[in-house]
């Protein structure tokens, strides 16, 4: 491999390497919205179940 | 879809088809990606100026967003020219960076004037205050792309060479169309991570919003 060939390959490897670090980050972001909108759903429900309960709470006192 | 199509014939073109530069050899192939990426980033840095004045213009809903994303991947572009154009003039002229090419120097102005950006926008609190500073501070960072883009054409020490002149492109047919194929790819790479980028960011203000309301 000549020097030419080297310095080519290695700004080539340093565009591929910002869009594999971009996407990383990307993945990493759509992870944590993944798990906010579970915790978010989950509250949704409990909330749900509560307001569901409190008229026969209501009606028991 | 069509980045990755791109983007891979670039890379067909470049290493297997594009011959070698009678002047500068195997190493002119720096150019199919230098060259797209830094006028990407001009594209990036004008897309966010664009949106800027949409937003201080009509008040456009979102525009302070889509602004900030386009100067956010501008930011990405310039880093990658600076880094791609480093290591091109360490093969070309010996030298990872030439204090004295005011070309070179204009295009680190731009890039430290929209790193800057991003101190100002966090150092203030979220609210239409900050995003008519932002979209004040995106419109008068325009003004240097086109110094900068002008530059390399006005410079007086011809190191930095010019492909595309008053008189029409100094490349022909396939190292023409490599170029060509080339922009299009960073192009539609600007564009996949923009409406990507967008697309997170407005998901986590909603969920943001969401997740006050069921507080």
């Amino acid at each position: 491999m000549t020097t030419a060939e080297k310095y080519v390959a290695a700004a080539y490897l340093v565009v591929f390497l910002a869009v594999l670090a971009y996407v990383f980050i990307i993945a990493l972001k759509l992870v944590r919205l993944e798990r906010e909108v579970a915790e978010l759903t989950e509250l949704a429900a409990r909330r749900r179940a509560e307001d569901d309960r409190q008229p026969e709470l209501e009606r028991v006192g | 879809m069509s980045a990755f199509g791109l983007m891979a014939a670039s890379v067909v073109l470049i290493f297997f088809v594009v011959p070698d530069d009678a002047d500068q050899g195997f190493s002119q192939r720096i150019f199919y990606f230098h060259v797209p990426i830094a006028l990407t980033s001009y594209v990036c840095f004008g897309w966010g100026a664009w949106k800027a004045l949409l937003h201080l213009w009509k008040r456009a809903r979102g525009a302070d967003l889509e602004s900030y994303v386009a100067i956010h991947l501008g930011v990405i572009f310039g880093a990658l020219t600076l880094l791609t154009g480093s290591i091109w003039a360490k093969i070309s002229w010996g030298h990872w960076w030439v204090w004295s090419e005011n070309q070179l120097v204009l295009f680190l102005v731009l890039f430290l004037f929209y790193c800057a950006y991003f101190m100002l926008r966090f150092s203030v609190e979220d609210g239409p205050a900050r995003a008519n500073l932002c979209a004040v501070y995106a419109l008068f960072g325009v003004v240097l792309i086109p110094v900068s883009f002008l530059a390399i054409r006005l410079a007086q020490h011809i190191i930095h060479p010019v492909v595309f002149t008053a008189h029409g492109p100094r490349v022909h047919g396939v190292m023409l169309l490599t170029f060509c194929v080339s922009w299009a790819a960073m192009l539609a790479l600007f564009a996949t991570l923009y409406h990507v980028e967008l697309a997170g960011k407005r998901l986590d203000s909603r969920l943001r919003e969401l997740r006050e309301l069921l507080a």
